[in-house]
């Protein structure tokens, strides 16, 4: 059983797969974590012995912010954005699309499931 | 995309001048600008810029964590007064 970073990896997928399974780890780092600690990214997860998992442990903590801190990274950027209150802090505060979308229609991501809004009409009046 | 590093940050140099000055001689002064286009830069920190929005001055005081971003960023253009005919809304603005 491998388990890395607090997850649990699929023990049917490859390795270079089953590492994307962690918040943080894509392909690319998956493949450069592997290449690092010496192992072949085609080896399954369940073949993989336990010094190599405690390699790719090692590597991961090393080079690599993953799951919980990552996150909590990417929270405190927001929250930065929000007490300097520059635009795209008021844009995360409201909840609507931060880059400049449209928000006429779709932004559906980010505004949520569809609210009906009374007296809006159906077909376009003007 | 972002500019060039090698231009360095765009600041319109009347208002870095301004500045400049505010800090040699210790003073703390409101600036007017209308360039929104300016980055804020570690000199800035601790003034209040007042940045027009097209409409009005806004007052903003700079700090650190501001750097880098532009003055235009905390002056918003536009007020989102709730959508017409949403009765919540119609509420909240006869208040």
């Amino acid at each position: 059983m491998a388990r890395i970073a607090g997850i649990d990896l699929p023990k049917q997928k490859k390795a270079y797969i089953g590492l994307t399974y962690i918040y943080g780890i894509g392909q690319t780092s998956a493949k450069l974590i592997l290449e690092k600690s010496g192992i072949d990214p085609n080896k399954k997860v369940q073949e993989l012995t336990e010094e190599e998992v405690a390699k790719i442990r090692s590597v991961m903590t090393s080079d690599f912010k993953v799951e919980g801190s990552l996150r909590s990274e990417v929270q405190q950027n927001i929250k930065r954005l929000m007490d300097i209150g520059c635009y795209r802090g008021l844009r995360h505060r409201r909840g609507l699309p931060v880059r400049g979308q449209r928000t006429r229609t779709n932004s559906r991501t980010r505004k949520g499931k569809k609210r009906t809004v009374a007296g809006k009409k159906k077909a376009p009046g003007k | 995309m972002p500019r060039s590093v090698k231009k360095g940050p765009f600041i319109d140099y009347k208002l870095l001048a301004k500045i400049d000055k505010l800090n040699e001689t210790n003073q703390k002064k409101i600036v007017k600008t209308w360039s929104r286009a300016s980055t804020i830069s570690p000199e800035f920190v601790g003034h209040t810029i007042a940045v027009h929005n097209g409409n009005k001055m806004i007052p903003v005081y700079i700090s650190e964590n501001m750097v880098g971003h532009k003055l235009g960023e905390f002056s918003p253009t536009r007020i989102f007064r709730g959508h017409p005919g949403t009765k919540a809304e119609k509420a909240a603005r006869s208040k």
